[in-house]
């Protein structure tokens, strides 16, 4: 094998990889934020059995959770404007994220509330308060708590999931790397370094929420 | 004028009838003590009391806040009546002090400084007024429970429900719950208490009822009803707890 080694053409489009890594970032955060958002209205419609919500988000959580991402966004960017529903490929990307997040972590987050303890409830209601101030107060905080590495996992799987958006010419990082890739033919270079980053993007998204979920969800620092 | 009626309360776990017909009076600063054996109704009762557990049949009145047959404003009523858990319940994502003023600021619409205010002095008077900052996890049993004390007593609660507050705790730690309690029934607090501390019972309360069976089956003067049980059900649970 005389295979020569040359990662000169992907240093040269370094700016390329890194601004989609920046999009792929930007993309994570959007679709994170509102697909726990969404988790945490879908956990506790479900968790409550508010009816008809609660079976909406059921069927909901099943449909995206046993269908493919790619197929999910397939269906949003190219199906949905038969419907006269068009949007621009980021507008797509965002929103596949936040629906594929917002299922898996509607049933992640309902755990969590589920697993409140019967005493704590009780002392809420003992206290007069109601159900809305006592899931505001009393619930949500630890319930995150308790099921947040599990969410942080899920928002890593998203971030590294959202590489299928580059199918839609979505401009983030594999995109970058797909576009470097046809140009130079230096699939094991381009492909190396860009595996490269998607793992210390990883490492670092989880160092990150974990912190967050130290400072803001349980409360204090440890 | 009694603060707390209770008239012909039934209640049922499906078809387990577990309240058979209890009629109660409670006036303001009585000292109640509720003992009777597992399964005598005696915690079921006690958590009709502000709506843990809803009344089938019957009437609850307190001060002036009535449930008919389970039905009317329980929020109303729980506002009057303070509860404490065997299992003390502290909310474990906030600090002592924040147990404390959650309900005033939330349920009362209190400002946090004057709720604040309230938390301290529950806290100093029993006897955690350096706990403030403290989360439950960092607390020993006795101090949580002495917390879960302060966060009712916050409500400013006519009559507060107190549900085996010392079985939970190692034995070194229930004088210092005892203490508190004894405390409040000193300053005139309605307490209507589940317990197995058979001498404080007698000691502290007032009026003793005796539970068999999902009905009152004996009551009077604690330290009468100890000494002189008039049923044999009585004597015999009495006699099996006296010497433990």
């Amino acid at each position: 094998m005389a295979y020569q080694f040359d990662f000169t053409p992907v240093l040269d489009n370094a700016g390329l990889l890194l601004t989609g890594a920046g999009f792929t970032l930007a993309l994570t955060a959007v679709g994170a934020v509102f697909g726990i958002g969404l988790g945490v209205l879908g956990a506790v419609c479900r968790a409550w059995k508010l009816a008809p919500f609660d079976r909406l988000f059921g069927l909901y959580v099943e449909v995206i959770r046993n269908t493919p991402f790619l197929v999910q966004l397939f269906f949003i960017f190219f199906g949905l404007p038969s419907l006269g529903v068009k949007m621009t490929e980021w507008q797509a990307a965002v929103l596949a994220m936040v629906i594929n997040l917002g299922a898996y972590s509607t049933e992640i987050i309902r755990a969590g509330i589920q697993a409140t303890p019967r005493g704590q409830l009780e002392a809420a209601e003992s206290l007069a308060m109601t159900r809305t101030q006592t899931f505001k107060h009393v619930v949500l905080r630890p319930a995150l708590a308790k099921v947040w590495p599990a969410l942080t996992s899920q928002v890593i799987i998203v971030m590294l999931g959202s590489a299928v958006c580059s199918q839609i010419a979505t401009e983030e990082l594999t995109f970058a790397a797909n576009f470097i890739q046809s140009r130079s033919f230096r699939a094991f270079e381009t492909y190396f370094v860009t595996t490269a980053i998607y793992f210390v993007m990883a490492l670092l998204i989880r160092q990150l929420l974990i912190q967050l979920g130290q400072r803001v969800v349980v409360g204090r620092a440890r | 004028m009694s603060l707390v009626k209770i008239s012909g309360l039934h209640k049922y776990f499906g078809s387990n009838h577990v309240l058979k017909g209890i009629d109660l009076d409670v006036a303001q600063g009585d000292v109640i003590a509720l003992i009777g054996r597992s399964g005598s109704g005696k915690s079921t009762l006690l958590r009709t009391i502000n709506g843990l557990e809803t009344i089938d049949k019957g009437e609850l009145v307190v001060d002036g806040t009535a449930l008919h047959d389970g039905k009317g404003d329980l929020r109303a009523l729980r506002q009057k009546v303070g509860m404490v858990f065997q299992q003390f319940n502290l909310f474990p994502h906030l600090t002592a002090g924040q147990n404390v003023m959650l309900a005033p600021t939330v349920v009362k619409g209190i400002s946090k400084r004057d709720a604040e205010d309230i938390a301290r002095e529950m806290l100093l008077k029993v006897g955690l007024s350096d706990k403030f900052n403290s989360f439950p996890d960092q607390l020993s049993g006795g101090q949580q429970q002495r917390v879960a004390i302060a966060r009712a007593l916050a409500m400013q609660p006519k009559v507060l429900l107190c549900d085996e507050i010392t079985s939970a705790l190692d034995p070194e730690l229930v004088s210092e719950v005892l203490a508190v309690v004894r405390q409040l029934a000193t300053e005139g607090m309605t307490l209507i208490m589940v317990t197995h501390e058979m001498r404080f019972a007698r000691d502290v309360g007032n009026k003793l009822i005796f539970m068999h069976h999902g009905l009152i089956h004996e009551s009077g003067d604690p330290k009468a009803v100890f000494a002189n049980p008039q049923t044999p059900e009585l004597a015999n649970f009495v006699g099996a707890v006296q010497m433990a």
